[in-house]
């Protein structure tokens, strides 16, 4: 047996021996960023059995709790998860975004202090980016922060953070110089959400959800020690979290990028199909195959874009085009369900609607973030433009 | 599944690439054109691919071949596709190629696909028999009789048709019209008696051929594959050659977006380049991003080829590259010509060639909406 049939042996075994069974076959289903206090029973045993053994980061090195794994062996956990339809331990902006950003950028203090506590799942994060007038021109933003020796002092407000509620730490871009071009005056700092001077007031959405806040800040302090990058050069750390970012929305790992649960060609079949699954309407049938090509041309572009990763080429501008697509297929995806639905699928409340029915309406409102979120399709647009294909400015 | 060109197929696409560009441009293909060559193709630049080894790209070697595998191929007919070359690689390598491989006896393999590899056979498949793709719908029929079959019937839109000294063709030895069973494929020399070829001037300037098939007897060991049985073999065929096909049109749609990416960049209105315009960076932006993923599914279904996946999956492959590359292509082409203004209506600038090009590629070997059914059938939906 070579190498990698062995690896896939033991992995088969210890998820036999360690994923509780009543997780399985609930469909892919993330138990989203959130920290430990929210977990209970199975989940809280399978997070720590995974967490125990580096597997809810297992491509970051193990000496900051990862389980130091090659693409390879990762592509082979990953397969084994799905095998078994179990779910992913863990997700969120910690795993998908502030930690590889500090893998990459971060001192070694900042990679001992923070990276075990996200593998733990002890510590979740959100993203301190847009504020009121700084969202596609994020550039823009004013958040103040003043150097006062060992710290900043930070005063502003922050909007649309995602997990603001239930974060216990930010990652935020901060201005420190407002004399000078203004990308060039923006610093990336770190700091806890139970400093005393932030206060989050939650945000409801179109799906009548609450996800996300705006946060203000009064006089917050963040340690010197959790600066990231240089003083004054934070974009440049900015803008490579925003790949990551990208690359996790694009690939759905960060949970929000994929439909949970539900399959198109399932409702298609099971609200529009005959007894054999063959849907009669000839043009939904067609728009239903359209997007199982469309979804299986996106696959395999992630795993080419993988391949390529394996020869040594850096994702880079690569995630804007897998962001891009990946966010208006969901989008029409969702759209399409609805619309298999009909009016069933238009439900606000009540036991006249049944749940995969109402969940289904609101995926739909929800997805219309993709495009938004993240850098919105426009935004995308551009910088394929600009920097992919060079177009004049 | 190899999703890489690995350091050989790389090397094979660069001097692919180099061939193409330096001794067939598309001003070849204009040439052919306006001198209504009766061959539709260069012989001379034919002998040069051959010499290059290209007629055993997919050949195994115990036949002379290089068996260098259909991501080999897929590369060469890529930059095939860039310059738009018009040569008999496709229809003798793949289709002839493919149907003797999957179907052929030994005998019918040692003997001919040397001769393809040599570049002495040419080939074509007589499959359609109306302007749009159905082969289960062949009607041409072949009569047992004493010494082997009688072919009667018509076929038209033959690829390459009139210059091919052996068909490949499809006919119906039992059944009804629209049933896969009893097709039942033939090799049959062009100078059989019998046999009338009309050439079709098609408006991408490539070859087309109709052909008329009156009581044309061939002996049964002519017979290409099983009595009756010819559909499953036809099926695997055509899921290659589609696949391959799509590589030739990958090649063209890039080099057209190419060349309408670097015109708007250079042609200056408003005192700006035209490619300073949000509206056309965002339709440039989006296009990139349909060939982006058509280079993932042909080379996903080129390694699928390459790793002997079953029928099913190569049927899925193959429908799934015609679909998106066709309306991709088809995409690319129109706004090429958009973008490219005035100009691109010229019969001058070159641009138009690729227009043209695409819109018969798209029903070649099945349009859009043939292989969104066919593709919708293989999931079972
Ligand atoms: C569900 C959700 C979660 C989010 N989570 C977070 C988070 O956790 N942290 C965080 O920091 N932010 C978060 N955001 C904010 C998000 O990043 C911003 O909404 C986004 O960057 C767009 O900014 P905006 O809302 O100000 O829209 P605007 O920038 O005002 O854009 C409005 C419209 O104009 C278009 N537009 C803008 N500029 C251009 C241009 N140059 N060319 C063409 N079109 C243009 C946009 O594409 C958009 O369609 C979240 C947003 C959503 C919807």
């Amino acid at each position: 047996m070579d190498k990698k049939e062995e690896f896939r042996k033991d992995v088969r075994a210890w998820l036999g021996d360690n994923c509780p069974p009543s997780l399985c076959d609930k469909g892919v289903e993330f138990s989203a960023g959130l920290s430990l206090k929210h977990r209970n029973g199975d989940s809280k045993i399978w997070l720590e059995r995974m967490a125990a053994k580096g597997w809810t980061a297992p491509t970051w090195p193990t000496q900051y709790g990862g389980g130091g794994l090659s693409f390879a062996e990762n592509a082979i956990l990953l397969k084994e998860l799905r095998r078994i339809n179990a779910p992913i331990p863990l997700a969120g902006m910690g795993l998908v975004m502030i930690g590889p950003t500090l893998l990459e950028l971060g001192t070694e203090e900042q990679k001992q202090c923070h990276l075990p506590k996200i593998t733990s799942g002890e510590v979740s994060w959100c993203q301190g980016y847009s504020e009121p007038n700084a969202g596609s021109d994020l550039a823009n933003l004013q958040t103040k922060a003043e150097d006062k020796g060992d710290h900043f002092l930070i005063n502003g407000s922050k909007i649309w953070t995602s997990g603001a509620m239930h974060a216990d730490w930010m990652f935020c871009l901060v201005r420190t110089d407002f004399n000078v071009q203004k990308q060039k005056g923006i610093s990336f700092v770190l700091f806890p959400m139970t400093d005393p001077g932030v206060t989050r007031k939650p945000i409801k959405l179109i799906s009548g959800d609450s996800l996300f806040c705006q946060v203000f800040f009064d006089d917050v302090k963040a340690k010197k020690e959790d600066l990231v990058g240089k003083l004054n050069q934070g974009w440049t750390v900015g803008k490579r979290l925003l790949e990551f970012e990208r690359s996790s929305i694009g690939s759905g790992s960060i949970g929000i990028g994929s439909s949970v649960g539900v399959n198109l060609v399932d409702i298609a079949q099971r609200y529009r199909g005959d007894d054999e699954g063959k849907i009669e309407d000839p043009l939904l049938r067609n728009q239903v195959v359209q997007h199982e090509m469309n979804s299986r041309s996106f696959n395999a572009s992630t795993q080419r874009l993988m391949a390529e990763l394996k020869t040594g080429k850096t994702p880079g501008f690569a995630t804007s085009v897998m962001k891009y697509y990946s966010s208006e297929m969901t989008q029409k995806k969702s759209e399409m369900m609805v619309s298999i639905l009909g009016q069933n699928g238009l439900g606000r409340e009540g036991d006249e609607f049944n749940t995969q029915e109402l969940a289904i309406t609101k995926r739909w409102l929800f997805d219309k973030a993709f495009t938004i979120a993240g850098g919105s399709s426009e935004v995308q647009l551009n910088i394929i433009a600009k920097r992919i294909l060079d177009l004049p400015v | 599944m190899a999703l890489t060109l690995n350091e050989e197929q790389q090397l094979l696409s660069d001097s692919a690439k180099d061939f193409f560009s330096k001794s067939m441009p598309v001003s070849l293909l204009r040439e052919l054109r306006d001198n209504d060559n009766e061959l539709g193709y260069s012989e001379s630049h034919w002998k040069e691919m051959i010499e290059l080894g290209w007629g055993g790209i997919v050949v195994p070697e115990a036949f002379g071949g290089l068996d260098f595998g259909y991501q080999g191929l897929g590369v060469v007919l890529e930059e095939a596709g860039r310059t738009l070359a018009a040569s008999p690689l496709f229809t003798t390598c793949v289709l002839g190629g493919a149907s003797l491989a999957l179907a052929g006896s030994e005998q019918q393999k040692s003997e001919l696909l040397p001769l393809i590899v040599s570049g002495e056979l040419l080939f074509a498949l007589a499959i359609e028999e109306s302007a749009t793709h159905g082969p289960k719908r062949t009607k041409t029929s072949a009569i047992k009789i004493d010494k082997g079959y009688r072919i009667t019937g018509d076929k038209t839109f033959v690829l390459d048709g009139h210059i091919a000294n052996k068909l490949v063709v499809v006919t119906r030895t039992s059944g009804e019209a629209g049933s896969e069973e009893g097709l039942t494929l033939f090799l049959v020399d062009r100078d059989s008696s019998g046999i009338e070829i009309t050439q079709r001037k098609m408006v991408d300037s490539r070859n087309a051929s109709d052909i008329s098939f009156r009581d044309v007897e061939v002996s049964s060991s002519e017979m290409l594959g099983t009595l009756d049985q010819g559909y499953s073999v036809l099926d695997n065929v055509l899921s290659i050659a589609q696949i391959c096909y799509a590589s030739e049109m990958l090649g063209s749609m890039q080099e057209a977006f190419e060349r309408t990416v670097e015109y708007i960049k250079t042609r200056v209105q408003f005192d700006v380049p035209l490619g300073s315009f949000q509206v056309l960076q965002h339709r440039a932006a989006k296009m990139y991003v349909e060939i982006d993923l058509c280079k993932s599914i042909v080379i996903a279904a080129l390694s699928a080829l390459d790793d002997d996946a079953n029928a099913n999956e190569l049927g899925q492959h193959a429908s799934l590259v015609k679909a998106k590359v066709t309306e991709t292509f088809n995409l690319v082409s129109s706004e090429a010509i958009q973008m490219h203004g005035g100009i691109g209506m010229t019969d001058e600038e070159e641009i138009g060639f690729f227009l043209k090009r695409a819109r018969v590629a798209e029903h070649t070997l099945g349009d859009i909406r043939y292989h969104q059914n066919r593709y919708g059938d293989l999931i079972g939906i």
